[in-house]
């Protein structure tokens, strides 16, 4: 009943939301058949013929039933500058921004829960305060600057990590699941697995620093809600060890809250992957998208904007839901 | 709330709504050492932005042919009057980053004050009046949120054209809904209390109640937020120039210095350490400001 109430109201949201992409192409300053079209130095003719099968000689209120028709089936337009499907373009490049952000995220969690659980311990000590100075470091930090300095450090200085891309040059093997570690697991090619490894380690860093700086403040604010409660009083009261209580009478519950907050940083992650992407040249949907922008593929935009979103609802959808399935009071 | 109620509407900087909370605000504020430093740090900055001109060696533009990329002073190679280094056409690092103080503050300023009197403006309207307008605020800012911001400036400054100007009002649409949510929770938990009721009954027309009963007390989470945006928008603009989208050269603003000074990364490090250490510690100190901000407007953590 409540996943239903939630999807319904989800429809004025995605409505409005292909309205936004609708008329994206239509605020722009000139003609939108030609940038449509990626056509310059039409007849009249010939402009008048591309109007008519880009459907742009109908009113406005059916163009745009036309567009939601086409989204709705998948159809999100055609790229400028390749001819291909939006759509298309977009699976293929997809996996590598998940990869990314999966490996980002996964840093995050990993660091910024055990981080922000001793933090709220130990408040006020020594280690309280630099680890919450830290995160107030990584949550301040301009991360195309952060991504560049680790590039000087670990690929000029040391020469540890490549500069750039996915995979080394030397190494060609199938993409099955378009996750490059698994692939270059799966392809038994020896060297492969470490290169692709070498490749993702620093781009994942840079891209998990906010989402980690924020993880560990929410799990140090969680935990100390927590903390003064009166179950853990009494768990303490019953003779229960430290480490039982924090891990698990406190621990359970003061995750609730952070479960929302891990999921709402999927926005984040897509915002920060287009800086990510675009220092590392990662071939995903972030450096697609500044890309596209200097190329003036509007098509592009359009489809990748509203794609974007859906996505971003969705998953602030399966994030909310998955709060009420952990949170027995929202039942 | 700490708020006075005479109180007239702030802008979004820290400093008037110091003057509005006054003494207890203060005694608050000054317990966290972390909040007076990012303030002390704030107001340098400041005085260096309003100053640039006075304290800046050279003109941010002027090109000092015999003097490309030399490294900071104390290295060798570098000149006693370049402090810290030249850039690839021989530009006075030292002078750029001061000048690019007045660019960041500025976006800070103009994007947390344009989204701040936006969405308080709709957010408390959509409070107050609730019914259709307010569903379709709400909904129009969900709109907003269901896309990533960095993501949504980039296209709304594709749609504007490149420019810092468009740069900021792109930031300031991105942040704005953020202050509509906030104002319009605090105004549905106020409108009706008590002394609004008396105010209403007193022949209070709408107006007066929306901006001057209500909203004074609900500045509080309104101010965390201003500060919010201000530190946002400074890391957004420089990411935009960064991407070549804001600020464009040869303005001395550090995410276009960043942008230009790339390809140099591997031999000349000052030339891209310095500009990201000058927004890392801008935004830094302006966060610290609003860490204290928050524990100190909070009364929740005031009773413990």
């Amino acid at each position: 009943m409540t996943i239903l109430r939630r999807f319904v109201v989800l429809v004025p949201t995605f409505i409005g939301v292909t309205i936004a992409a609708f008329l994206f192409i239509r605020l722009l300053p000139g003609d939108p058949i030609l940038m449509m079209s990626g056509e310059r130095a039409l007849t009249a003719e010939q402009h008048a013929e591309l109007a008519r099968k880009l459907g742009f000689d109908q009113p406005l209120v059916m163009q745009y039933l036309n567009y939601l028709t086409g989204v709705l089936r998948g159809d999100f337009g055609t790229s400028i500058s390749t001819r291909e499907p939006v759509l298309t373009i977009f699976f293929r490049l997809f996996p590598a921004t998940l990869e990314l952000a999966v490996c980002a995220l996964s840093i995050a969690v990993l660091l910024g829960v055990p981080f922000g659980i001793i933090a709220a311990v130990k408040k006020g000590s020594f280690w309280d305060q630099s680890i919450m100075g830290t995160a107030l470091v990584g949550y301040s930090m301009p991360i195309f600057w952060w991504g560049l300095l680790l590039i000087v450090v670990f690929s000029g200085m040391l020469g540890w990590t490549p500069v750039s891309g996915r995979l080394s040059a030397i190494y060609y093997f199938p993409q099955i699941t378009g996750f490059m570690v698994i692939d270059a697991a799966l392809s038994g090619q020896e060297g492969a697995l470490a290169s692709a490894l070498s490749h993702l380690i620093l781009p994942s860093l840079v891209l998990g620093t906010i989402p980690l700086a924020v993880i560990a403040r929410q799990t140090r604010s969680a935990m100390l809600e927590v903390l003064g409660e009166d179950y853990v009083r009494t768990a303490r009261a019953k003779g229960l060890g430290g480490f039982r209580v924090i891990a698990v009478h406190a621990l359970r519950n003061a995750l609730i809250p952070v479960i929302t907050t891990v999921g709402l940083q999927l926005g984040v992650l897509l915002g920060g992957a287009i800086l990510t992407e675009t220092i590392f040249s990662w071939p995903g949907i972030g450096k697609w998208l500044v890309d596209s922008v200097s190329r003036r593929d509007y098509p592009v935009i359009q489809g990748a904007l509203l794609i974007i979103s859906m996505l971003v609802m969705a998953v602030n959808l399966i994030v909310d839901l998955l709060y009420r399935l952990a949170n027995p009071r929202l039942r | 709330m700490t708020m006075s109620q005479g109180s007239v509407l702030p802008a979004a900087a820290p400093a008037p709504a110091r003057q509005a909370a006054g003494a207890d605000f203060w005694f608050y504020f000054s317990r966290n050492r972390g909040a007076v430093l990012g303030l002390v740090v704030f107001c340098a900055l400041t005085l260096v932005a309003i100053f640039a001109p006075l304290i800046a060696p050279f003109s941010p533009n002027e090109q000092f042919r015999d003097a490309v990329l030399l490294p900071p002073s104390w290295q060798m190679g570098g000149r006693a009057e370049f402090l810290l280094g030249t850039d690839p056409i021989g530009r006075d690092l030292l002078s750029r980053l001061i000048h690019g103080t007045r660019y960041s503050l500025m976006i800070g300023l103009v994007v947390s004050a344009l989204s701040f009197t936006g969405g308080v403006v709709i957010g408390v309207v959509a409070g107050y009046c609730r019914g259709w307008v307010d569903t379709t605020v709400m909904r129009i800012m969900d709109v907003i949120l269901a896309f990533p911001s960095l993501l949504l400036a980039l296209v709304l400054v594709a749609v504007l054209g490149p420019g810092l100007v468009n740069a900021m009002i792109a930031i300031a649409i991105v942040s704005q809904p953020h202050f509509v949510r906030l104002a319009r929770a605090a105004v549905i938990a106020e409108k009706d209390k008590d002394y609004v009721i008396g105010a209403r009954v007193a022949g209070a027309g709408h107006f007066y109640l929306m901006f001057r009963t209500i909203l004074p007390n609900c500045l509080s989470p309104l101010i965390v937020q201003a500060t919010l945006s201000f530190s946002s928008g400074i890391l957004d603009a420089a990411a935009l120039g960064f991407l070549g989208m804001g600020a464009q050269a040869p303005t001395p603003e550090w995410g276009t210095m960043l942008a230009e000074a790339r390809e140099f990364i591997l031999r000349a490090w000052w030339v891209v350490t310095l500009p990201g250490l000058a927004i890392l510690v801008t935004v830094l100190s302006i966060n610290l400001v609003g860490d204290g901000l928050r524990d100190a407007l909070d009364p929740k953590l005031k009773r413990s």
